[in-house]
């Protein structure tokens, strides 16, 4: 919103501000009456108006009348729109503050921000890639990479819900105190989860390497991968911060439900692979590749990892991976505003 | 205004006319018969044990562990461009939420409030983080309350100067959480009092700092009220009110008990706390 109050210039305390409330000195315009004092000082005597004819008119005919409008409306998608384009700067200032107050207090500062997600892939190379032989036939150069872009890929989506939730229930303080479009917070919270993983990448590509996978005319996709993918995380953090702002519970149980999208999207083992292993039918395989979280993650592989197990992918992947974001980004918008009014009752 | 400019002479004269007795009045704000309430999870009574929440649940008792509290009850008023408003009561006499109400923060349960452009409340604690430095603060504040990069790169300097917090040595790049409590109420008011406002609410902001900084801050809103419509003012300090306000709005248990000339109102209050 720009706040570009332009009021009127405001008279500094001359007498000629002071009204001298006799019938005739009425003023008609509201800019001049705008500054003008309610009191008479020094003794003025002030002069009973005649009874204005506003007296009669109910509360909600006089607001019309003076164009007053209902307080905390929600306002129309466009307008929705236009106001948290205006806010884009709270947005990212809010979303990197959060980041940098996250690690502020640890002596290593910033630099968990990359270790964090590093020990992570350590914790599930040793379950998976050596203690339960979940690898599907690739090799260490392979398995790797493939286990950590999975880990930071999956981090982005997981943080970004589960922060979701808590974008409004856990503001509550902030959604009581100021004014501003409410998918401001779930907007922040999932771009400080692209933000942590943008590090992460970082810290992938010196892995990529150190594996050999050297870069490649492939690497650039990861940019409109990133993007469709934080579209479709942003979406469902809307969703899930008005779930959530009616029902904390979800707090609660988002982990697990998270679990099982995670064990179910293959992060830390080839999906396909796993699920042939059991005697699963294909139309069930085929939706469980089909879920966004491994979606993503596999065009992400696709793009980054240079072995045998990542040499082709299916358009079909592409149009999945558009489709998502589209239907989740625009759907969980609309659904977070629908409740927008609504918000901060708590 | 010219009250708070003449602040002895309204005191002693009781100047404060009921607006009632001027000219043509443009509304600022409507309160229609305004309800509040808040739902509170896990507030309910009996044993807050896990046991308990179960009992509630399987004997679907009418509460399921929401309690209401009907904060503000039926309040209307209506407050004219160019008036001060106190607003007055006890602890939990629902000023606050009123105020929130206004702004359009706190969904009303029933009635309506219409305001005139956007009010604000001069309150950006929330939004301001104790691990980040003041200077991080400030732009954060700022842009929170709507204000854009320019506008608040042009006020920084002043906001700081205002605080006085750097009166003590270089504060303003250390986080916030290394602050006194008085340090920090001071960069909040700063930080809240930059912004140009159309209807300007403030709730309890002059209790912050010392001495030196209480005179300077009701300065400030006195040039804050020269550039808003309307200011509401919600304090326990019947000076403040009666130096700044000239109409007052008196809510005991969410209920408007009174609402005239500030003289009066105060009278019947003082005489109500047993002062």
């Amino acid at each position: 919103m720009a706040i570009d109050q332009t009021g009127p210039p405001s008279c500094h305390l001359t007498s000629s501000c002071l009204r001298t409330s006799g019938a005739s000195s009425h003023l008609q315009s509201e800019d001049e009456s705008f500054n003008v004092s309610e009191t008479t000082h020094d003794g003025a005597v002030a002069v009973n108006s005649p009874p204005s004819p506003d007296d009669k008119l109910s509360p909600a005919e006089l607001a019309a009348k003076y164009g007053l409008t209902v307080s905390g409306a929600r306002p129309g998608l466009r307008q929705y729109v236009r106001e948290l384009w205006a806010r884009r700067h709270f947005i990212l200032a809010f979303s990197q503050a959060k980041l940098h107050a996250q690690y502020s207090q640890a002596k290593l500062g910033q630099v968990w921000q990359v270790l964090t997600p590093l020990l992570n892939a350590t914790v599930f190379f040793f379950i998976f890639g050596v203690l339960l032989g979940g690898r599907g036939g690739m090799e260490n150069d392979e398995y790797i990479p493939f286990l950590v872009t999975g880990v930071f890929v999956w981090t982005f989506t997981q943080q970004s819900v589960m922060s979701g939730v808590r974008a409004i229930a856990g503001n509550l303080g902030l959604v009581r105190a100021l004014h501003f479009p409410r998918a401001s917070l779930p907007i922040s919270f999932s771009l400080q989860q692209l933000q942590q993983l943008l590090y992460s990448m970082i810290v992938l590509a010196v892995i990529l390497i150190g594996f050999q996978h050297y870069p490649s005319g492939l690497w650039p996709l990861i940019v409109p991968v990133l993007a469709l993918q934080f579209v479709f995380n942003t979406g469902l953090a809307l969703i899930m911060a008005r779930l959530g702002s009616k029902t904390p519970d979800l707090a609660q149980l988002m982990p697990f439900v998270l679990r099982t999208w995670m064990y179910a999207s293959g992060v830390m083992f080839p999906l396909e692979y796993m699920l042939r292993k059991q005697d699963i039918p294909e139309w069930l395989t085929d939706v469980v590749a089909g879920n966004p979280a491994t979606v993503y993650m596999e065009l992400m592989r696709y793009a980054l990892i240079d072995g045998p197990h990542h040499q082709h992918i299916g358009g079909h992947v592409w149009l999945l991976a558009v489709g998502w974001a589209v239907v989740v980004g625009i759907g969980g918008f609309v659904f977070f505003w629908k409740a927008e009014e609504r918000y901060g009752r708590g | 205004m010219a009250v708070a400019e003449k602040s002895t002479q309204a005191e002693t004269s009781g100047a404060a006319l009921p607006p009632a007795a001027t000219g043509p009045r443009v509304p600022t704000v409507i309160a229609e018969d305004l309800h509040i309430v808040y739902r509170v999870n896990g507030g309910a009574r009996g044993k807050g044990s896990a046991t308990a929440a179960l009992n509630r649940m399987i004997r679907r008792s009418a509460d399921k562990g929401v309690r209401e509290v009907h904060a503000v009850k039926g309040v209307s008023f209506t407050a004219y461009r160019g008036e001060a408003i106190g607003l007055i009561g006890s602890n939990g006499s629902g000023k606050s939420t009123l105020l929130k109400a206004i702004a359009g923060l706190i969904p009303a349960e029933r009635g309506k409030v219409y305001t005139n452009g956007q009010p604000s409340l001069l309150g950006v604690n929330a939004a301001l983080m104790n691990d980040l430095t003041g200077e991080r603060n400030v732009i954060l504040g700022g842009l929170a309350m709507g204000m854009t990069r320019e506008q608040i790169r042009e006020r920084y300097e002043g906001i700081v100067a205002f605080s006085g917090i750097n009166e003590k040595g270089d504060f303003i790049t250390l986080p916030m959480r290394t602050y006194s409590s008085g340090m920090s109420a001071r960069l909040r008011f700063s930080i809240a009092a930059a912004k140009d406002h159309d209807v300007l609410m403030i709730d309890e902001a002059l209790a912050t700092g010392d001495k030196k900084f209480q005179k300077r801050s009701e300065g400030r809103i006195r040039e804050l009220r020269k550039e808003a419509g309307s200011v509401f003012l919600v304090s326990h300090n019947n000076k403040s009110i009666r130096d700044t306000c000239d109409r007052v709005l008196w809510l005991e248990h969410g209920v408007l008990r009174m609402d005239g000339m500030t003289d009066e109102v105060l009278k019947a209050y003082e005489k109500f706390t047993g002062k």
